[in-house]
């Protein structure tokens, strides 16, 4: 089986620093695939080669049979990848349910009218996009005023609304209260599930990663260093080095000379 | 120089990140700061400098409250920080880079000049009308500390040193460390690199998802094997 | 050959001020982040100052060059008193509000400019032993430009020396890179920003006073040279002193060369070289990435929504009372009525550009002098009836959107705001200079409504009828699917991108309408004056609709309509009391930044909305 996501020799660099060096990984269909590692590992860098915020100097990036290395993001979108980000992007001048009926305006190429009223369009298919994320009851309200886990959750709504066939997700729960981590990736992982979505998230909480993630990937210098099922991934002396810093760094001994 | 934090709370936009924090550095002490990526080591020390704009809470220093006194202020009281993405000033050599950092020497805090900086770590001297840009990464470490030490600080907040360094660089670190922490400055470090915290420090401060979960002496924290496993490991 | 050496010597030494108050402003935005358009109001001073001291105080005994140092360091000592008094209330408002701030200061001191010297020009001295020319390759080339052609090198060795050499000049370039690391060393940034200041207005003030043997000191000349300095920062890079050094010499030579081949390709030269510039690369030549600042702040706003039912209740009596007006009113009255609502017209678009398109617009005036200059072209070169000439001027003003927008999109924030000014500038270049088409500055008369529509009171319903249609058709798109894309790339660029919107091509289009609508007033306005003069595409027109827009509220959908009215029954009541109104506008204008940062409507519906939400929740 074709793998949804297949990333291979994945390489950028800045200036003089290698931030992501020579990567490959698929997600397959149906799976949630965590990528961790320590701050500076290259995460983020290789999440925006994947979504195309950035263009990587070598390697292949392939959803299905689709090429996407070069793309803009907003062709990515259409090809079917959704993307929720580290720290919330919404529309602030827009309310909970109108920034759904915006991305399917957009997915339904309608951005171009002049006169039809906005609001009027695709109601009921936004609405019940917010319905599976449990925000219906607050489809009217202004993005200003909502919890951060609500806009969380409202991120995720707008991010399923052109059927996307993989989700992009960067620090999902960053910033939230620990119930509310729980809850929003109890959520994701229901919806993705029935709706055979697959997944690519970071994640700095390992609760998160070791509960839903279907298998992990470990980034360390820019370089793939583990990969596997959680329990693997877990029990990886080289792993545990880099959380719990390396035991080959011999330091000074305890009492200085 | 005395350091204490009081319910410290941050906010990135509507997100909060930390939850009343509270610290304590007694003069001439080395307290970790230890916790998982993202649990809220970087935030704690910016928000102590002033460098997160929404936060709440109280920040003591010899007494006096800085919680929103300008960095510039925080930075002449006598408290240096030295940021964990180093934060050079790439287009200036690494003399200049020595010299932005330069205040007027404090009692009771050791004052430092290049020279003695460059003795301290040996590597700078021989770099010092090297763009910054282009030194490497652990040499960029060291002249982010010893650009910091040219303030003469009293207390030093350390933001993850050994991030990224190869083990013998990070070995010359915490021999330095070590030597101004024998010199009598309070120093707050934060930390991923266990065996480096272990090796220089006095007490133990474990930060969870923006929350302080575990405080004690080194020997404590050494002693139970579960705070570790609970708190820092995977 | 020697003709071409002649007039690169030429250029070279007018570059020399351009570069002294490019760099200025290039340093000062460095580490204040603030774009400061009294730039040109420095080197203004600068002249006119220098001009004073060596005729008359220092007079001839005391000598020239005494005069000009004086002149520049008087300047510097203003700029440091604006500094501490305006300037460091304002560090914390957003963006927008800084530039309408020092946009204040710009229309004070053109008017104490005319208090003080009077409206002539004022012919400077020649500079001692540097007077007469010398003989160069059988041309005859003045000795004074030779000095000036020296100065621009030496400045920049000098600056060059100031920022390597000196621990002040390290702790700018510190700043300029990471203000935050500065601030945690301990750089104290109020005592260097004040010093970053005094050394930008001294530069100013200095390439003012030098000019003095070369031009005429004159009162436009602070708009004339911002507006120069505004391409060169673009071309060479914000934050870039070399950069600027290098756009300002591009700049004069352009210009140089240009003027003697055929004057007008110049402005398409100047317009090329920034076209390409900006397109290989968005901050320009030697500019920095982060300088890019986005034009939208992250700051919390209320969604905008449809108007409530007692809001469109208020907009309709307002019609329905103008309506009835011309019952009660005269001829005179009516003209400003109608005045008026053409500006609110204007007002509205420039709104829909700024607050609902989050882009900042500093050449409105462009769309709107456009639009009278089509309808007044066509009238003059075709003979053509008023509604065709209509329909000509909103083509022309949509059109010219159209290329300005096409550039605009590829940047943003300040850089966007600047480049909207440079094609404005050159806009009203083209119809000043282009005398066998425009007229020049004699302008294009005899442009009156069609026999139907001659009498004021049909002119007036004409204008009422025609301005609420284009309010009602603007609503419209802003609740369209067009107009929430809008607010969609305004709001977040990186979602809007990640859910598939094209960000630049709505903006270009946004940026088009925004220009149609602008050109309907323009033309509205052609056919109330009965004329066009270059004046409707200069910088004060740009500057009334953005002072009328930030009045009423960017983000209020009426605002724009209480701004306009507030603003230009000011400016009619002030100009009928006293000559100076904009020194009066000036003061009101740095007041309302400093006590409202939200503008007026903004300030005041914020209150009227937290009100009704606690009415709503009491009941």
């Amino acid at each position: 089986m074709t793998p949804v996501l297949s990333v291979e020799g994945l390489s950028k660099r800045f200036g003089g620093v290698t931030a992501v060096d020579d990567v490959s990984f698929s997600v397959n269909a149906g799976e949630l695939l965590a990528m961790i590692g320590p701050n500076g590992a290259g995460k983020s860098t290789c999440f925006n080669l994947v979504g195309g915020q950035l263009k990587p100097d070598r390697g292949r990036v392939r959803l299905f049979d689709h090429d996407l290395v070069g793309l803009p993001p907003r062709r990515i979108w259409r090809l079917g990848v959704g993307r929720t980000f580290q720290i919330t992007a919404v529309f602030q001048s827009m309310t909970v349910v109108e920034n759904v009926q915006m991305a399917l305006i957009s997915g339904r190429r309608r951005i171009g009218a002049l006169w039809p009223k906005a609001s009027h369009l695709y109601v009921d298919e936004a609405l019940e996009l917010l319905s599976r994320v449990g925000m219906l009851d607050q489809a009217d309200r202004a993005c200003s005023v909502l919890a951060y886990g609500d806009l969380k959750r409202l991120e995720l709504a707008v991010a399923l609304a052109n059927a996307p066939k993989l989700l992009l997700m960067d620090e999902p729960t960053a910033g939230m209260a620990p119930a509310e981590r729980i809850e929003l990736m109890r959520l994701t992982s229901s919806i993705v599930r029935e709706r055979g979505i697959s997944v690519l998230f970071t994640e700095h909480d390992m609760d998160v990663v070791f509960a839903h993630a279907s298998r992990i990937i470990v980034l360390n210098r820019g370089r793939l260093v583990a990969a596997g099922v959680p329990a693997a991934v877990r029990a990886d002396p080289s792993v545990q080095e880099i959380y719990l810093g390396s035991a080959g760094a011999p330091v000074p001994s305890g009492s200085p000379a | 120089m005395r350091l204490e934090v009081h319910k410290l709370c941050a906010f990135c936009g509507r997100a909060q990140i930390l939850f009343d924090v509270s610290l304590k550095l007694e003069r001439g002490e080395v307290v970790a700061l230890l916790g998982r990526n993202g649990a809220g080591k970087s935030t704690t020390l910016k928000s102590i400098v002033g460098l997160v704009e929404q936060r709440s809470g109280r920040v003591v220093l010899d007494g006096r409250d800085i919680t929103y006194a300008p960095t510039a202020q925080i930075a002449r009281a006598g408290l240096g920080y030295v940021p964990e993405d180093r934060r050079i000033f790439t287009e200036l050599t690494v003399a200049e880079n020595l010299l932005v950092g330069r205040q007027p020497p404090r009692s009771g805090a050791p004052a430092w000049t290049e020279k003695s900086l460059f003795h301290l770590f040996p590597n700078l001297a021989e770099l010092s009308d090297r763009p910054a840009g282009e030194i490497s990464g652990g040499e960029q470490q060291m002249l982010t500390i010893a650009r910091t030490l040219m303030g003469n600080p009293a207390a030093l907040m350390l933001d993850e040193p050994s991030e990224g360094l190869a083990p013998l660089i990070v070995e010359q670190l915490g021999k330095a460390i070590l030597t101004l922490k024998q010199q009598g400055l309070s120093i707050l470090l934060s930390e991923q690199n266990l065996h480096l915290a272990r090796a220089i420090g006095d007490r133990v401060s474990i930060i969870e998802k923006g929350r302080i979960r575990f405080e004690g002496t080194m020997a404590e924290f050494g002693s139970d094997q579960t705070i570790s496993r609970t708190f820092l490991a995977v | 050959m020697a003709f071409v050496v002649i007039q690169f010597l030429n250029g070279l030494a007018s570059a020399a001020d351009l570069f002294l108050v490019s760099a200025g402003l290039s340093i000062i935005f460095g580490v204040t982040r603030i774009v400061n358009f009294a730039h040109g109001s420095f080197y203004m001073l600068g002249a006119y100052l220098a001009f004073t001291l060596v005729e008359g105080v220092f007079g001839p005994a005391f000598g020239f060059w005494p005069g000009i140092v004086a002149a520049a360091i008087a300047v510097a000592v203003l700029g440091g008193l604006l500094e501490v008094t305006l300037l460091r209330r304002i560090y914390q408002a957003p963006e927008l509000f800084q530039l309408l701030a020092t946009f204040g200061v710009v229309l004070i001191v053109q008017d104490l400019v005319l208090l003080v010297w009077g409206p002539e020009d004022r012919i400077g001295p020649r500079a001692p032993g540097l007077e007469g020319a010398v003989s160069l390759l059988g041309h005859q080339f003045p000795r004074y430009d030779l000095f000036l052609i020296a100065l621009g090198p030496i400045v920049l060795g000098a600056l060059f020396l100031l920022f390597r050499r000196t621990r002040w000049g390290i702790l700018v370039r510190a700043a300029t890179q990471d203000r935050e690391m500065a601030a945690a060393l301990g750089v104290n940034e109020r005592w260097l920003f004040t010093s970053v200041f005094v050394l930008g207005a001294f530069l100013a003030g200095l390439g003012g006073a030098v000019q003095l043997p070369r031009e005429a000191v004159h009162h436009t000349m602070d708009l004339e040279i911002i507006v120069e300095a505004f391409v060169v920062v673009v071309i060479g890079g914000l934050g870039s002193v070399t950069g600027a050094f290098l756009a300002s010499i591009i700049l004069a030579e352009l210009n140089a060369f240009g003027i003697v081949i055929f004057p007008e390709v110049t402005l398409v030269l100047v317009f090329l070289v920034m076209a390409v510039v900006l397109v290989i690369r968005p901050t320009g030549l030697l500019g920095r990435p982060e300088f890019a600042i986005r034009a939208a702040s992250g700051v919390a706003e209320p969604p905008i929504t449809p108007q409530s039912e007692a809001a469109r209740n208020w907009v309709f009596a307002g019609v329905l009372g103008l309506a009835v007006l011309p019952v009660v009113a005269d001829a005179y009255v009516l003209s400003v009525a109608t005045e008026i609502m053409i500006f609110v017209l204007f007002a509205i678009s420039l709104q829909f550009l700024m607050g609902i398109s989050g882009m900042v617009s500093f050449g409105h005036a462009a769309s709107f002098g456009l639009g009278a200059y089509g309808a007044a072209l066509m009238i003059k070169h075709a003979g053509a009836p008023m509604e065709l000439a209509f329909l000509a001027g909103i083509g022309l003003a949509a059109l010219g959107a159209l290329v300005i927008g096409w550039f605009c999109v590829r940047l943003s924030g300040v850089y966007l705001a600047m480049l909207t000014l440079a094609f404005a500038q050159i806009a009203w270049s083209v119809a000043f200079q282009w005398y066998g088409v425009t007229g020049g500055d004699n302008g294009i008369l005899g442009v009156w409504p069609a026999a139907w529509a001659a009498s004021p009171i049909v002119f007036f319903y004409l204008t009422l009828a025609v301005t609420t249609l284009a309010l009602v058709i603007l609503r419209r798109i802003i609740f369209a699917p067009f107009g929430f894309g809008l607010r969609a790339c305004r709001d977040s660029v990186l979602r809007a991108e990640a859910i598939g919107i094209d960000r630049r091509q709505v903006q270009w289009f946004g940026f088009a309408v925004a220009g149609a609508f602008a050109g309907v007033a323009g033309t509205l306005y052609a056919f109330l004056k009965g004329s066009v003069f270059p004046d409707v595409l200069a910088v004060p027109v740009s500057v009334d609709g953005l002072v009328m827009v930030l009045l009423g509220g960017i983000q209020r959908l009426n605002g724009p309509i209480v701004g306009a009215l507030v603003y230009k029954l000011l400016q009619i009541v002030l100009a009928s009391y006293t000559d100076y109104w904009r020194l009066v506008i000036g003061v009101i204008i740095i007041g309302l930044v400093v006590a409202f940062p939200q503008g007026i409507v903004g300030f005041f519906g914020t209150r009227l909305d937290t009100l009704l939400m606690q009415r709503r929740n009491n009941s």
